[in-house]
């Protein structure tokens, strides 16, 4: 999912792209400003979910405070990587999806599942117009009861787990979820490994910054913690003289 | 006076001349044959009195596992070894390659031989084959100087690490190295750690699976550990065996040769010893 490529269906030779009409193309090419990994696992009492906060201009940090986790309802929360302006259109649906849900007002209110559902419909179909949202998204919840975590991603693929992530986060983060994930884990136990993962990519994606949010969804409600850094340890001996044992090599 | 100049045989490094012509026939629309690469997890960690090396023991070719338990850790010198993925030939004949000169190099010099020395000749040939021969390796040892752990790139780059990892599940190890790695680890943490590492990418990466090898290299000893660990055992076996009685398979038509006919046998003496 790099930049440079175009989406599909670029003709080579035609500056209509896709379309068969005259004028500019308005179908999604590439992706400009970036979100990077979400993760998410779910404990004993509800599910927790995870990102930083950086929104990545190609190779540059543009910007380093972009929420990247959104709530949506009382029992939902949404987390996206890829481009930031489709997750901003992504919350403008569910926004109006939750107002008329509440507008119903009969007691009831849209499940997690129910969500993850309308948003992979809407990922799907417009990924079958050539014209996708260009996200992964993670959803996660809790109603009844019921812990529901799920990832829908930008052609459509949608499936729940016990421990997601997106992106790269699928590369570094899984493993070690796949090793230390347990049935039950307590909140300490879930933001400790969350931690873990999210330093393993600090240190090896590079368009992760050390700046980065943990949501926490129970039957209670949700809660977003503010943005903050975590502990790096760059002090090995080996890096502060890498040739010692070979001077003038590299 | 002046001659054209005269055609000089080639000096060494990669010969780039049938480059034009490859790029005229894949223009043409003619589809190149692709190489085949080995996914592969291998790793290297320095502990406290030397170096360990894992690997994974899958061979691919494309979709299919062609080799179950191949090794990936090549012997250089009693004291170095050095793990390698990529395409399977480039590896196994780069490291033979600098095993021998490494050897001619002990004869000549009449001392242990030293990472940095299979270092500089790995790099020095792969980077005049501008990374056309695929091998990405982990090279690690002990010398004189000490432990030491490097990775080679197909290039010719190089770094020296206290834990690297290369391959396609290189990802996955790495995540296990970057969240247990601590330095002057022990023996027995530190083989944990590696085949920790390698069951990551067993498990994670569809390139690389079946069993663990590792290697302990340590000051005037080493351990070549084959399978250190066989996570994937057969799981089934039909409990009745597997014998396929006559009538199984539906005979469609039967021609016998008799080669006799064709076989002339001549008496004759036994080959010389």
């Amino acid at each position: 999912m790099t930049g440079k490529q175009p989406y599909v269906g670029q003709a080579l030779d035609s500056p209509h792209a896709f379309t068969l009409a005259p004028g500019p193309t308005k179908h999604t090419q590439y992706p400009y400003v970036t979100g990077t990994s979400v993760l998410g696992i779910k404990y004993k009492d509800g599910v927790l979910i995870a990102a930083d906060t950086a929104g990545s201009y190609g190779s540059t940090v543009r910007y380093k405070s972009v929420e990247r986790l959104k709530t949506c309802g009382k029992h939902c929360l949404i987390g996206a990587s890829g481009e930031i302006s489709d997750f901003q259109q992504i919350l403008s649906y569910v926004d109006k999806l939750i107002l008329n849900d509440y507008m119903w007002d009969d007691g009831n209110n849209l499940s997690p599942r129910d969500i993850h559902n309308y948003l992979t419909r809407i990922m799907y179909n417009k990924r079958n117009s050539f014209d996708p949202l260009w996200n992964t998204l993670v959803i996660g919840g809790v109603k009844n009861g019921e812990k529901y975590l799920g990832v829908v991603t930008m052609i459509g693929v949608h499936y729940e787990d016990n421990h997601v992530a997106s992106g790269f986060g699928n590369h570094l983060a899984r493993p070690i979820f796949r090793d230390e994930w347990h049935e039950n884990m307590t909140l300490e136990e879930g933001i400790q490994l969350l931690e873990k993962a999210l330093t393993v990519l600090f240190y090896r994606d590079r368009s992760a910054i050390n700046k980065v949010q943990v949501a926490n969804i129970t039957a209670e409600g949700i809660n977003i913690s503010e943005p903050y850094a975590l502990k790096t340890n760059w002090d090995y001996k080996a890096f502060k003289n890498p040739t010692a044992g070979a001077v003038g090599s590299w | 006076m002046a001659e054209a100049a005269i055609a000089l045989p080639p000096k060494g490094g990669f010969n780039f001349d049938l480059c034009k012509r490859n790029a005229m026939l894949e223009k043409n629309g003619i589809a190149l044959p692709r190489f085949r690469k080995t996914g592969t997890t291998i790793v290297g960690l320095v502990f406290k009195d030397g170096v360990i090396l894992g690997a994974d023991t899958r061979a691919t070719e494309g979709e299919i596992v062609c080799d179950k338990n191949c090794e990936k850790i090549h012997y250089m010198a009693p004291n170095i070894y050095c793990c390698g993925a990529g395409t399977a030939a480039d590896t196994e004949n780069v490291t033979d390659m600098v095993r021998s000169q490494l050897e001619l190099h002990r004869y000549a010099t009449n001392r242990e031989s030293r990472v940095v020395t299979a270092l500089t000749m790995l790099k020095t040939h792969l980077f005049g084959y501008r990374g056309q021969v695929s091998a990405a390796l982990v090279l690690g040892g002990v010398d004189v100087t000490g432990p030491h752990l490097h990775t080679v790139y197909p290039h010719g780059s190089t770094d020296t690490l206290p834990f690297a990892t290369m391959g396609s599940g290189s990802l996955a190890a790495m995540s296990v190295f970057e969240s247990r790695y601590k330095e002057d680890m022990d023996k027995e943490e530190g083989m944990e750690i590696v085949s920790a590492a390698i069951c990551a990418g067993i498990f994670n990466d569809l390139g690389s699976g079946s069993n663990v090898d590792l290697c302990i290299l340590t000051k005037g000893k080493t351990e070549y550990l084959r399978n250190y660990q066989k996570p994937n055992p057969r799981s089934y076996i039909r409990s009745k065996g597997y014998d396929f009685a006559r009538g199984h398979t539906a005979i469609l038509s039967t021609r016998i040769t008799p080669l006799k006919d064709q076989v002339t046998i001549i008496e004759g003496d036994a080959m010389e010893e």
